[in-house]
């Protein structure tokens, strides 16, 4: 997979938030196999001495900065350009929330957003609602990759809308899409490649798991399995049995 | 006779005795240096620029560093 130059071999992206140890993360990235990790951008508390976070992470992992928590496109850009004074990165994943209950990205936001950072030299990968017409702005303002929802932030409810992720691949065959959100369990981070997502991004599926490395392990597996199933074309899906043996010489 | 500043540090009030820069009091909070951005009134500053950039009177500064997240 290749975004904005950088090819990747991994087809998954990795969260680092809600893990119950730093260790128990750093197991779960190293089984998962993925290459980037996404981290979040917040104020420095000034009242104890805070470890730098980054240290945890393996030194090869790309860092994926995201701008989470930010409800205006004002405050996204303001949030991505400390992120790139800091790592001296250009990729940004861009969030901007529309509400607190269901986390759903307000996309007209996330639009003015993407517009002012790309002319401002980022690789923005945006996360929004799964809907084609978007889609389109969002490339068309020039984001490296689109990052449509499965399902609400954190709430591992799987792929709710198969048909627009179908029609997003068919529509835009060229497109790198990144499924982002949802995704609760092994089947679930499947099915979003069979449809034909070039990657996947996941946080609480493996961080919330009872054992994070198992399914790190389940999720790499899952999406290679997924990606082979896209490329080898599925059968068509009948209603009646159709059978796999010859009819004839079967005895009387 | 050097006048005290009052400037907000990640929305916290805070004193300073005299002529500061921004890298002085990165060191005054015990910052890390290293993996830390600063917005000074909205506008990011360069690492390069935190010696020479001297604080002033109501001066509004963020300092962000990096945490575990996926979304939100």
């Amino acid at each position: 997979m290749n975004i904005a130059g950088r090819e990747f071999t991994s087809r998954l992206i990795i969260g680092t938030g809600k893990y119950r140890s730093y260790e128990e993360m750093r197991a779960a990235h190293s089984a998962s196999g993925a290459e980037m990790v996404t981290v979040a951008v917040r104020r420095v508390p000034l009242d104890r001495s805070s470890e730098s976070f980054l240290d945890y992470l393996d030194p090869a992992l790309q860092i994926l900065p995201n701008t989470a928590g930010c409800y205006s496109a004002e405050d996204a850009v303001r949030t991505a350009r400390l992120a790139r004074e800091a790592l001296q990165t250009d990729l940004v994943k861009l969030e901007v929330i529309g509400d607190q209950t269901t986390l759903f990205p307000d996309n007209e936001q996330t639009l003015e957003a993407a517009r002012v950072l790309v002319k401002e030299g980022f690789v923005v990968l945006p996360y929004f609602n799964d809907d084609l017409i978007m889609a389109k702005k969002l490339l068309d303002a020039g984001c490296a990759a689109i990052m449509p929802l499965a399902a609400p932030i954190g709430s591992g409810l799987g792929v709710q809308n198969p048909a627009n992720l179908r029609i997003m691949r068919e529509q835009l065959p060229d497109a790198t899409i990144i499924v982002d959100a949802g995704v609760g369990t092994a089947s679930d981070a499947a099915v979003a490649m069979e449809l034909g997502a070039d990657a996947v991004l996941m946080n609480t599926a493996i961080a919330e798991a009872q054992d994070a490395a198992k399914m790190a392990t389940a999720m790499k597996l899952a999406i290679q399995a997924g990606r082979l199933a896209y490329l080898a074309g599925r059968m068509p899906k009948r209603l009646y049995a159709s059978a796999s043996s010859p009819l004839q010489g079967a005895i009387k | 006779m050097t006048r005290a500043l009052r400037v907000y540090v990640n929305g916290e009030s805070r004193e300073l005795s005299g002529p500061t820069s921004l890298a002085e009091l990165i060191t005054k909070l015990d910052l890390p240096a290293a993996r830390i951005a600063v917005e000074l009134n909205r506008t990011v500053l360069r690492r390069n620029d935190w010696n020479t950039t001297m604080l002033q009177d109501d001066d509004r500064i963020e300092i962000v560093h990096f945490v575990g997240g996926g979304s939100i």
